[in-house]
């Protein structure tokens, strides 16, 4: 048997056994409180997986693996912002989200404001992060399973964007929360089994000697220096300081983004208690952590193992290097039919890994149009519980045909720049408005509404004008130029705009209400009135 | 005085309450300093990053070398502040929300 038919059999037991779950927690789903928040009964440990499942995107497992492969240092640089970032999540959000807040970002937001502008401003945010977000991985998913297959037909490729789409769309317009909630348990264990196999069976066979095997990685690179030291993809000697700049942009926008991820909010809302919020962020940051830690050692294992040159005549970003060292350390070890085996085994773990992504985004997205825009800016907070589920399980269809026609024109396009843009325009424009909101008493309509647009709106714009989209080769529009922008990346200048407009816009405003601050302090902090798990 | 404090919400005074403000400064004092102090680490290795790469390439063990290290202590510090913080907020956030939380809810209305 091929590995491709292997990885395909694996990936459909996979679709069978996620589909199963689907179907069963539709019937469990009755209110709107399921749909969105899977009844807020799911355990700290369950949802610390969750938040696994839903984080490490196929970007971080494939990607960074990659990155590591190919650049060494500067790989492992970028995983540890995306786990820093949870400190904030942790210490700031979880547990006063949980308390004060229902099924959105936005309930929080609008909880002593004017709901109206406040939801709208939110809503778009969200929607806009979501699909960015959405975009990045359902080209990704065409271009990855082109490459684990050998499918190099665009037609086939469009096929699998529409397959991974309409998967998506069953898990979350059946399931709801409760069912995407369990799909990206199964794949966080599935994602943690593998990445753990591997990591091992690399480690065997350099006599778990990590310093021998960082130093067979970096001598085979082009460059050991920058391999071991950093430099070799961010902030290279030839950018100058403003590759320097952009690094540091990268770093806080990667730091400061996570806890602004609308897609990572709406976890804090399916546990029963503040309590448990922040045991499943602490289970979530143990199984991010040492994910990252796994990658760190599959990268140089596949630096070492497969050598850069393979890795990046496959694919130059080096999106496969984890497949191919799979298939390099089983065969190693265990001969032909266990490189076969392993390759498979990874390979349907990416697919896993890009489905329960998608379909976190997809719930997100569509639970923000209904509850925010549909149900309390159209209908004024006047819509039945019954529309509000119907509409969000309608939008949710919408968003993934949207986005699966999207992601089959984006089609060959270089798209990964929307991962990084989605982190800042959250870090921009949500974080500075969730901070304000909890923790400013003054912070008002005016306040919520600028903080948003501004973070949304100027991190948008500097992404226009910056070399990723015009200017370079490597651009979306490598013949035109009108990049005046010289950072990649945003956020430097994007985060304290977003905090600076939040400040004045609540300084050029008058409103304030004492009463409502009294309420939101004392409910974050000790959870009276937080809503309460449902009993089935 | 009597009209005003009447006019009061439930949230209003237990705001206003020694309880709860002790509540918001255990929290406070603790997360506002921690979020400034890893923020400010993670920016240095950053920099240090960008901005050093002799210092980092310093081999100390073996291949393992200075930015390798800083970097798996990034790992270790997040690991201990996120079980410190629980640590913190078992003892001293839980049991005055807890308390002011079962006072409120069976206050009558």
């Amino acid at each position: 048997m091929s590995s491709q038919a292997l990885s395909t059999v694996l990936f459909l037991l996979f679709v069978a056994a996620t589909l199963g779950i689907t179907f069963w927690a539709s019937r469990q789903t009755k209110t709107a409180a399921d749909y969105y928040a899977g009844g807020r009964s799911f355990s700290g440990v369950q949802n610390g997986l969750a938040i696994g499942g839903d984080y490490m995107s196929a970007a971080s497992f494939l990607g960074i693996a990659g990155l590591i492969a190919l650049y060494g240092y500067d790989g492992f640089l970028y995983s540890i912002g995306f786990l820093v970032a949870w400190l904030v999540a942790l210490l700031l959000v979880a547990e006063l989200m949980r308390n004060s807040g229902k099924f959105t970002m936005a309930d929080v937001l609008a909880f002593r404001m004017s709901p109206r502008p406040v939801r709208t401003a939110a809503g778009v945010s969200t929607i806009t992060v979501s699909i960015f977000y959405l975009l990045a991985q359902m080209v990704g998913a065409g271009a990855l399973v082109g490459l684990l297959l050998g499918v190099t037909d665009p037609a086939a490729k469009a096929w699998t964007i529409v397959g991974v789409g309409v998967l998506m769309i069953v898990y979350v317009v059946v399931g709801g929360m409760k069912g995407t909630t369990w799909v990206q348990i199964v794949k966080a264990v599935l994602l943690m089994g593998g990445a753990t196999l591997i990591t091992l069976l690399v480690l065997g066979k350099y006599g778990f000697n990590l310093s021998g095997l960082m130093g067979e990685a970096a001598a085979q690179s082009s460059n050991p220096t920058t391999y071991t030291a950093g430099g070799g993809r961010y902030a290279t000697e030839a950018q100058g300081l403003a590759g320097k700049l952009d690094l540091i942009s990268l770093g806080l926008a990667l730091v400061l983004g996570t806890a602004g991820l609308p897609h990572i909010l709406i976890r804090f809302y399916t546990v029963p208690t503040a309590k448990d919020a922040r045991k499943s962020v602490l289970w979530g940051i143990g199984i991010i952590g040492t994910f990252y830690l796994l990658t760190l050692v599959l990268g140089f294992g596949a630096a070492a193992l497969v050598g850069s040159k393979t890795i990046a005549a496959q694919d130059a970003a080096g999106n496969t290097a984890a497949p191919q060292l799979a298939q390099a350390v089983g065969e190693a070890i265990f001969g032909e039919v266990g490189g076969t085996i392993l390759l498979a085994i990874i390979a349907a773990v990416a697919f896993a890994t890009i489905l329960a992504v998608v379909a976190g985004l997809t719930l997100a997205s569509s639970s923000s149009f209904s509850h925010d825009l549909y149900a309390h800016v159209f209908k004024r907070g006047n819509a039945t519980e019954k529309e509000e589920v119907l509409v969000a399980r309608i939008s949710a269809f919408v968003i993934g045909a949207v986005s699966i026609g999207l992601g089959i024109l984006a089609q060959g396009q270089n798209v990964a720049f929307l991962v990084a843009l989605a982190f800042a325009v959250a870090a921009s424009g949500n974080l500075p408005a969730i901070l304000y909101s909890l923790f400013w008493k003054n912070f008002n309509t005016a306040g919520a509404v600028s903080a948003i647009y501004g973070g949304l709106v100027s991190a948008l714009v500097l992404v226009i004008f910056s070399p990723v989209v015009s200017g370079k080769p490597t651009s979306l529009f490598p013949d035109a130029n009108f990049a005046w922008f010289p950072l990649s990346n945003p956020g430097l200048l994007s985060i304290p705009i977003g905090f600076l407009a939040g400040w004045l816009g609540t300084k050029l405003s008058k409103e304030y209400n004492a009463a409502k601050y009294a309420e939101i302090e004392v409910r974050s902090l000790t959870g009276v009135g937080a809503e309460k798990a449902v009993e089935h | 005085m009597t009209t005003r404090q009447h006019d009061a919400s439930v949230y209003e005074q237990v705001q206003a309450s020694e309880r709860f403000q002790e509540l918001k400064r255990h929290f406070r004092s603790w997360t506002f300093p921690m979020t400034a102090a890893f923020l400010a680490w993670y920016l240095l290795y950053v920099v240090l990053s960008g901005w050093a790469r002799d210092f980092m390439g310093i081999k100390v063990l073996g291949n393992i070398n200075v930015g390798l290290i800083l970097g798996l202590l990034q790992f270790v510090s997040t690991f201990w502040i996120a079980w410190a913080y629980s640590r913190h907020a078992e003892k001293k956030l839980d049991p005055i929300a807890d308390e002011i939380r079962h006072e409120i809810e069976g206050r009558p209305e």
